[in-house]
């Protein structure tokens, strides 16, 4: 398909590490003895538990349901019993715990009773956004944002459907494999997301390097004789897969700073979020299930497994043969922007497309001074100045940062990763923006005490102001009373 | 478990190995710059490093940091390679030591060290020694095709370093003034440009004699490290593209007055400035336009200084002056970020 593509400033030309994970076929991983499963897999609000422990529940039945209008609800992944409800380890960054349900499976895999919409065509986008809401669907590129927001243009007219394959990390290959399995799925799951959008055009994006997976989405829209879905390879370079980064490739558009790919009419989704949208709708299935990479170094074995939500890594580990106590440095997501997980007992959540397994974490060399040679301006896909930002945040100007656009920053990693100095630049960034934030925070109540404080002061006068007016009052009325008494004749 | 913050992968090669290409890329220079005025400037590039790394140790240790990093990052090498090739090649010792100590000690110890200096050290260095030391700085030799002697490494080093001629032998017989030095005086005494190449041996056809080859080199060398992407293209091109519209505009407008733009290109220090010099990245402009503006700046300068000024060259002044004005270039010149309004 010969489409005219633009280019994003900057990026990087990475060694992919794909072919590792790409040789076997995708297996289903074994039923553990345990789901873990945190409550809070997605932005947005945490789930609330609907299951008690003790209790039996069936595969993909509701244990937790939506709370607000931002937030996914969570499913069993498989039967079994209820043994838990309480913090347990979750991948993040913090290495907290957080709740979760522990669901100690029977082995049955006993479905419960699943509602099929076969026929989407008939029903209304609003309904189905129901369906894909109830069905937990969260981005499962890595974000994790409830789908069925962004299938709701909300009265903007969507005139392009993007469909992001890029998959440009480093190592990640669950998107490569899926496509190339079930490529007829991702397309049943385009045309559901298209009827709820009214998109006019729909553009697959996946990068050069995936040629398997280009053939099938192509044979795939050929066998099932649909027009109107454009497959488009575009060059591969890192971060392609950025959703501003892709839309930019695809359509020359840019997404306005601090604004959605819906304010350019465009709405951007993951292709293994369009196989979850067809599962849910068309069969009736919630989102218990994803495909992962199991790869990395300290991977014997590296492909891809499809795992039950809530498994946890270890057990995947284990399956991809390696000994999970060998390994002492695990990532969820890419080499780029994943980060790292604190224990391999943690589970697999929705958003996890990725392990990456190695003995050890890759040795810090110690940061050197910034030599301002301007390497990471030119690898910056945002187009910002890393090296005065840094420069900035270094100092703690935080305000000067927010100047250089510190909030354009999608954290890809490209300044870090060529800079000579070794400076963890996006660690910096990351921290700019929590102070900033904190300071938003802060400043926020103390504005809200500082008006409460002048209301208190305002009313005090007033109640003040009330009570002399009472006394002087009072004061009138016995000088009234008085008077005539003392000024009268004797 | 081990945790690490993303990127979790590096690919980049640390300063030390970007210092170390930068030396790489002047070795074709220093060689045509010995062949053509002998040892003596192989001589004071090692006195100048030895004075670099000594005195980077030494306010290293005084301010408390760490010395074997800040030593092998090649910065002082660098610092010292510019600043030896800027001075004459018989230039006594000390000349050598005070110029290369103040540009590490003050230029860029006492403002923070690496990444600090606002100026660039080695032309800091070389303007305080133009300043103090006018004579001695500007006595350069004729090439040695010219005067007909060549020294010994042994000779060179005892007039560096004893300031005595060897036996049969005077200074005189060997030292010239530079060739934009004798056609600024021979301008001054209102001949015209040909008249004042006819005059002297020490000019060649582009530049000057044995200078248009060290240009040559240092330009070859400069195109390598912008090949290995030691350096973007913006500074040179923009430098050189500055010094040439000016020098041809000039020349177009009389050529008696104003000498041709190819002898300013193939003469004095401007392709060691342009590749070298200017493209320091601590003290330059880091916004891809603001290095067309500075090195821009530093073209038209030089042109200045070279034509109208009281110096012969005009890269160091030149470079210390838009060293000044970079921040300022800088804010004015901050890219589009993506997503903003074009």
């Amino acid at each position: 398909m010969n489409a005219k593509l633009w280019r994003f400033p900057g990026g990087l030309h990475l060694s992919g590490h794909k072919t590792e994970s790409t040789r076997l076929p995708t297996q289903r991983a074994r039923l553990p003895k345990r789901l873990t499963l945190p409550l809070h897999q997605h932005i947005g609000a945490e789930a609330k538990p609907v299951v008690a422990v003790g209790e039996r529940v069936l595969k993909g039945q509701v244990i937790a349901r939506a709370e607000g209008y931002v937030s996914a609800p969570v499913h069993a992944s498989s039967s079994g019993t209820v043994i838990a409800a309480g913090d347990f380890p979750v991948p993040h960054p913090s290495g907290l715990s957080a709740p979760c349900i522990v669901i100690e499976t029977d082995g049955a895999e006993q479905w419960c009773e699943r509602h099929p919409t076969p026929d989407y065509t008939a029903q209304d986008p609003s309904h189905l956004r129901n369906l894909i809401r109830e069905a937990g669907i969260v981005g499962l590129g890595g974000a994790g944002f409830p789908s069925f927001i962004k299938l709701n243009p909300l009265g903007k007219t969507v005139d392009t459907l993007i469909l992001n394959a890029a998959e440009c990390e480093p190592y990640i290959t669950c998107d490569d494999m899926l496509m190339r399995e079930r490529a007829a799925e991702i397309i049943h799951g385009i045309r559901i997301m298209r009827h709820a959008l009214h998109a006019a055009h729909c553009i697959i994006g996946i990068e050069d390097n995936k040629p398997e997976a280009y053939a099938a989405l192509v044979r795939a829209l050929r066998e099932l004789r649909i027009d109107g879905i454009q497959v488009i390879q575009v060059p591969t370079r890192y971060p392609a897969g950025g959703e501003k980064q892709l839309i930019h490739v695809l359509t020359g558009r840019e997404v306005p700073s601090n604004g959605l790919p819906v304010h350019i009419g465009i709405v951007c989704h993951n292709v293994a979020t369009a196989a979850a949208v067809h599962r849910a709708v068309q069969l009736g299935e919630p989102l218990i299930s994803r495909y992962v990479t199991i790869t990395g170094p300290g991977v014997p074995e590296p492909r891809n497994l499809e795992v039950l939500l809530g498994t946890p890594m270890a057990e995947l580990l284990q399956q991809c043969g390696a000994d999970p106590s060998s390994i002492g440095h695990l990532v969820m997501g890419g080499p780029m922007m994943g980060f790292s997980v604190h224990t391999s007992s943690a589970p697999v959540v929705k958003t996890t497309n990725c392990l990456l397994a190695a003995e050890h974490a890759p040795a810090v060399q110690a940061a050197m001074p910034c030599i301002r040679c301007g390497a990471c301006a030119e690898a910056c896909p945002a187009n910002l100045l890393p090296q005065q930002l840094y420069w900035h945040a270094h100092a703690k100007e935080f305000d000067k940062a927010q100047n250089y656009n510190l909030f354009d920053c999608i954290e890809c990693g490209c300044c870090a990763a060529v800079c000579p100095s070794h400076i963890p630049l996006v660690q910096y960034y990351r921290y700019a923006k929590g102070e900033i934030w904190t300071r938003e925070r802060e400043k926020q109540k103390a504005d809200v005490a500082r008006a409460r404080h002048e209301f208190r002061l305002a009313r005090l006068a007033q109640e003040k102001a009330e009570r002399e007016a009472r006394h002087a009052q009072k004061k009138a009325e016995l000088a009234g009373k008085n008077a005539p008494r003392e000024t009268a004749p004797h | 478990m081990q945790t690490s913050s993303s990127p979790h992968l590096h690919s980049a090669a640390p300063v030390s190995s970007v210092m170390l290409r930068v030396i790489y890329a002047l070795i074709p220079g220093v060689i045509a710059t010995i062949w053509f005025f002998g040892w003596g400037v192989a001589v004071n590039v090692m006195l100048a490093a030895i004075v670099a790394l000594a005195s980077e140790a030494v306010m290293l240790a005084a301010r408390g940091r760490p010395i074997k990093p800040f030593l092998l990052d090649g910065s002082a090498l660098v610092t010292a390679f510019l600043l030896a090739l800027s001075l004459p090649p018989l230039a006594p010792w000390w000349i050598t030591l005070i110029g290369t100590a103040f540009a590490i000690v003050v230029a860029k110890q006492l403002y923070g060290g690496l990444g600090c200096n606002p100026f660039n050290p080695a032309m800091a260095g070389y303007v305080v020694l133009l300043i103090s030391f006018p004579r001695e700085m500007t006595q350069w030799l004729a090439p040695e095709t010219v005067s007909g002697h060549a020294l010994s490494f042994a000779q060179a080093a005892q007039v560096i370093f004893s300031g005595a001629a060897p036996p049969g032998l005077t200074l005189d017989a060997v030292s010239a003034a530079t060739p934009l030095d004798t056609l600024k005086t021979h301008l001054h005494l209102g001949e015209t440009v040909e008249a004042a190449r006819r005059a002297s041996p020490v000019f060649g056809s582009l530049g000057g004699l044995g200078w248009e080859w060290i240009n040559g080199l240092f330009l070859a060398g400069g195109l390598w490290m912008m090949y290995k992407k030691v350096i973007t293209w913006h500074i040179p091109v923009a430098l050189l593209g500055g010094l040439l519209v000016m020098s041809t505009a000039f020349h177009l407008f009389n050529g008696d007055a104003y000498v041709s733009p190819a002898f300013h290109l193939f003469s004095g220090a401007a392709m060691l400035g342009a590749f070298f010099i200017a493209t320091d990245p601590v003290s330059a402009c880091t916004t891809p336009r603001g290095k067309l503006y500075y090195g821009a700046g530093i073209g038209i300068l030089t042109y200045i200084i070279r034509a109208w000024g009281g110096y012969p060259d005009g890269i160091a002044f030149a470079v210390l002056l838009m060293n000044m004005a970079a921040p300022l270039i800088d804010h004015y010149t901050q890219p589009r970020v993506f997503g903003h309004k074009k």
